[in-house]
């Protein structure tokens, strides 16, 4: 797919630790409102390719455009803002803060962007609603599932309307049916939304809720929708 | 899928006519592939000969005899052994996509460009199957997961064999 309209885009990624090149040449983009899956073997890339969409990563060459701003060109500061306001991210363990409650946690993005603590909850329970968890708003981390607190990660992502979501292995630590109930409920609130969700997996039936695959291999992006045409 | 079993499975909850089992198939069973009429007379003809129903009226009308069909206690015994014994799993031994593979590094094309086609193929077919499921009720979940596995146990022997490409290419060019 090219780049055109593209809300994020990559070109010629290379970024290496130390003599290890993780990334040697890699491009990417993904529209608003699309779901790209990010596969790939271990260790070919993936999760570079990610923190380095996301701002987390400065890369050593190439180019990050997100809308009509370079990240690449960013200082620390400016990408940590971006990375709080239009950004979501969801990873395998919820990474919840654990003296918090879940409406806090969910809350907790909105009230670093300066939503008031009343209004904020008020978001944060329509969130957790919406990923049916309404019911353990008052509990802390550990006293929920694993598949409940994964919710209230997702809800804690989509909380700030984040216009492109990152999420690495969102469903790893689930069983099957609460990994694709995530899914689904990921999937759909990303999609009403119109965020663009980047979603690095090597689950083939995770893969399955994106709209389009990339194969990381040796650094290096195939688009499989280009490769095919 | 044994369509005789299935018939008579179904008759087991009270006689039907031939048209009530195909819809009753059609419904539970038939989803991607709804029974014809021809399969559905010849199967209770055959099932008819063996004793295992029994016809239990015949209604006249404008048309053909419409025959209502009921099982035998033989058929109710020929059910429960048929949902007794397990069915043979399939290893899937002659794979094509395992020949291909192979061929393809005898040949020295480029193998891990056919893999990587392939899993698009599964994803694409994959993403339907999901998409149905988000859909559909829950026979329709069950119908769909039970292929889904399948298609994600071909995939993880797809990865496997990409990440063992070179190894088996030594193996086969020798």
């Amino acid at each position: 797919m090219t780049p055109e309209g593209s809300l994020l885009a990559a070109d010629g990624l290379h970024k290496a630790y130390g003599a290890t090149p993780a990334l040697d040449g890699a491009d990417f983009s993904v529209h608003p409102g699309e779901v790209v899956a990010v596969l790939g073997p271990s260790g070919s890339g993936k999760s570079t390719l990610l923190h380095v969409l996301a701002g987390i990563v400065r890369p050593d060459s190439g180019t990050v455009r997100y809308g009509d701003r370079e990240l690449t060109g960013m200082n620390d500061t400016e990408r940590s803002a971006l990375r709080r306001t239009d950004f979501g991210f969801v990873f395998q363990f919820g990474q919840l803060v654990p003296e918090l409650t879940c409406v806090e946690n969910v809350a907790l993005p909105l009230r670093l962007n300066g939503v008031r603590r009343k209004e904020a909850e008020r978001q944060a329970r329509d969130w957790l609603e919406r990923l049916e968890v309404e019911d353990i708003r008052g509990q802390r981390p550990g006293e929920v599932s694993g598949g409940q607190g994964q919710r209230v990660a997702v809800a804690r992502a989509l909380a700030t309307r984040p216009r492109v979501l990152f999420a690495d292995e969102p469903t790893g630590a689930l069983d099957s049916l609460n990994g694709e109930r995530v899914m689904t409920l990921l999937t759909d609130a990303a999609r009403d939304t119109s965020a663009a969700v980047v979603l690095v997996t090597h689950e083939a039936r995770v893969a399955a809720y994106s709209d389009r695959e990339i194969v990381v291999r040796d650094g290096k992006v195939k688009d499989m929708l280009a490769g095919l045409q | 899928m044994s369509i005789g079993h299935t018939l008579l499975g179904l008759l087991e909850s009270g006689p039907r006519h031939g048209y009530d089992l195909k819809r009753a198939f059609d419904e539970h069973f038939g989803q991607d592939r709804p029974l014809h009429y021809g399969q559905v007379y010849s199967t209770m003809s055959r099932l008819l000969k063996n004793g295992l129903v029994e016809v239990d009226g015949v209604e006249a009308g404008a048309g053909p005899e419409r025959k209502r069909y009921a099982i035998t206690d033989a058929g109710v015994t020929d059910v429960a052994q048929w949902l007794s014994r397990p069915e043979k799993p399939e290893p899937y031994l002659q794979s094509t996509l395992y020949t291909k593979v192979v061929l393809a590094l005898m040949t020295e094309r480029n193998a891990a460009e056919l893999l990587d086609t392939q899993r698009a193929e599964h994803l694409r077919l994959m993403r339907g199957l999901t998409e149905r499921k988000r859909k559909g009720d829950l026979a329709d979940q069950l119908i769909c997961d039970h292929a889904l596995f399948h298609l994600e146990a071909d995939l993880r022997w797809l990865e496997l064999t990409a990440a063992r490409l070179d190894r088996l290419a030594e193996t086969v060019r020798g």
